[in-house]
């Protein structure tokens, strides 16, 4: 059976003066899948999103992206191409409005982003696109308020709107859920899971049952390597992984 | 939404009254030296209260505009608007210099490479045969605007420099209202999320700072036909800090705070009695340790925080 790979790394690493934060990762990530990596706080997980997205340099080890090696382009480039990242702390404007974070998303395609003559009323015509996303995380009645004052869950939610605003073909997501409320959890769940339908999902979640229910395969990584990889069945079942968990082997 | 941009109509109305009777209530000669610095400061507004990047080699632009257009009306009998313009293209060429130079860094060493940078201007004017270095390049002639209007007329004087203020005041205001306008509050907000939505964030950065040095060149070109003498004050560091500290005090990325704090900046010179001289620098620097403590937005800063309460 030939698998068809959206994106593969081969010996990826990264030190950092010395430390090896990623160790020789070799990830096969299948087209039309939620592909989750999990693992101990310092595994490397946030590198390893970084090296994919080019705000880190490579120390060894190359990326490939619909088979073409993508390793030495710019973040800029990478996000071009429809891979596009959220970040581990939540990243949106907090200055511009709920609306005008989505939309400066849209806003590129239309191509007039150096034009500092015209009026910001031509990116008006992107406000019914932007609604429609900000009303898919339910965040439509917010749309005038300065981001800043949005709660954090609703901030992650923006998050979501923005990355989708793209349309990537691969999004990357950095525990989207984290410090989100019981509720929010449920919701970007089922979000997350209406979103995949079209697209590849490559996401770092702490929340377990979140992977097992959203995850077709996980990689676990434990001191910047792959442990284990496989469905969540295998992996959970996986002396190693529940030694570097828990911190004791149960067998 | 409605009520932010009635505010700035209204404020744009008044700035247009206040330009317009201006000079039958205070020295014109004053107001124009205030409108070159309130110009000035706004275009140092569009690149730090805008953009999030704090230079502190604006000094060049302003002197680069000066000297240039100062030299091309004296010795080449250039017309007062295009020796603005000349100025202008020039701070813009150089600015898009310094910026392609400085971007590689932030924060800290984005701010020093700028003030090396400037210093090389200085010593540029220092040494250049046709500044008259420290005298200064003297007897500009003001010459007479699109060749009709005679601009030793001080009244004519007054509403050419206004006119070229608002002209520079409101290119900066749409600039800040367009689409780049946006990018560029993406970036000043969160840069690393900006580059992951895929804009380059370095092309946005020099061309803010192209714009910005050019406005100041236009600022600079001005001032010289106002006191026909550009000196080697323009292009000093110090000029690089009185510009920092007019738009702290007036409010940093707002749009009339630069113009408000040039306005208390060069009313504090002026009015300060003459006896204080050489402490005019120690009252300044306490009047915007208090002003920034106190009011950390600056004056219409904290006046919309008010309003919008
Ligand atoms: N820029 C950096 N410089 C030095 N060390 C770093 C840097 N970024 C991450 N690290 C180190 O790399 C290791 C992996 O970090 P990270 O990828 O953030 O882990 P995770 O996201 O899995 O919790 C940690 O030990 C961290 O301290
Ligand atoms: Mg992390």
């Amino acid at each position: 059976m030939t698998e068809d790979l959206i994106l593969e790394t081969r010996g990826l690493t990264k030190e950092f003066k010395g430390f090896i934060a990623v160790n020789d990762v070799g990830m096969r990530i299948r087209r039309g899948t939620i592909h989750a990596l999990i693992g101990p706080n310092g595994a490397g997980k946030t590198t390893t999103f970084n090296l994919l997205t080019k705000f880190h340099a490579p120390t060894r080890g190359t990326i490939l992206f619909n088979g073409q090696d993508i390793t030495t382009e710019k973040p800029a480039q990478i996000a071009r191409r429809g891979i596009v990242r959220s970040f581990q702390i939540s990243a949106v404007f907090p200055h511009l409005t709920v609306l005008e974070n989505v939309r400066i998303a849209l806003q590129r395609k239309l191509g007039l982003s150096f034009q500092f003559w015209r009026s910001e009323r031509v990116l008006d015509q992107l406000n019914g696109r932007a609604m429609e996303l900000l009303d898919a995380v339910d965040l439509g009645r917010f749309a005038d308020l300065a981001t800043v004052k949005l709660p954090y869950g609703r901030k992650r939610a923006l998050e979501i709107a923005t990355t989708l605003a793209l349309d990537p073909e691969m999004m990357l997501l950095d525990e989207p859920m984290a410090g989100m409320g019981h509720e929010d959890v449920g919701r970007v769940t089922a979000l997350i899971r209406k979103v995949a339908a079209n697209r590849t999902i490559l996401m770092v979640e702490h929340h377990l049952s979140v992977v097992e229910e959203l995850g077709d395969t996980i990689t676990v990584l434990a001191r910047g390597a792959v442990l284990a990889e496989g469905t969540y069945a295998e992996v959970s079942s996986n002396p190693l992984v529940r030694e570097a968990y828990i911190g004791v082997s149960d067998g | 939404m409605n009520v932010r941009v009635n505010g700035t109509l209204l404020g744009i109305a008044l700035l247009l009254v206040v330009g317009l009777i201006a000079p039958l209530l205070v020295y014109p000669t004053f107001m124009m030296k205030v409108w070159c610095f309130a110009l000035f400061a706004c275009a140092f507004n569009l690149l730090l209260g805008y953009t999030g990047l704090l230079s502190f080699g604006h000094a060049a632009f302003l002197s680069v505009g000066g000297y240039l257009a100062g030299h091309a009306c004296k010795a080449w009998g250039f017309t007062p608007e295009l020796g603005i313009l000349l100025g202008t293209c020039a701070g813009g060429a150089v600015g898009y210099v310094f910026g392609w130079l400085a971007i590689r860094r932030s924060g800290i060493y984005f701010a020093m490479i700028t003030l090396a940078l400037s210093q090389m201007i200085y010593f540029v004017w220092l040494q250049a045969p046709f500044t008259g270095g420290e005298d200064g390049l003297q007897g500009v002639p003001r010459g007479r605007a699109f060749g009709l209007i005679d601009l030793d007329n001080i009244y004519a004087m007054y509403y050419f420099v206004f006119a070229v203020f608002m002209a520079g005041f409101l290119l900066i205001y749409r600039t800040i209202h367009s689409p780049f306008g946006q990018v560029l509050k993406s970036i000043r907000e969160n840069e690393p999320r900006a580059i992951s939505l895929g804009y380059d964030v370095d092309r946005f950065k020099v061309l803010a700072f192209t714009l910005s040095a050019a406005l100041s060149g236009t600022a600079g070109a001005t001032k010289t036909l106002v006191f026909q003498l550009a000196s080697l004050s323009d292009a000093h560091w110090h000029m690089s800090g009185e510009v920092v500290l007019m738009t702290l005090l007036g409010g940093l990325g707002t749009v009339f705070g630069p113009v408000v704090g040039a306005l208390l900046v060069i009313t504090l010179q002026n009015q300060l009695p003459q006896g204080v001289g050489a402490w005019v620098p120690v009252i300044m620097g306490s009047i915007f340790v208090v002003c920034v403590t106190a009011f950390r937005r600056g004056i219409v800063g904290e006046l919309q925080a008010l309003f919008r309460r």
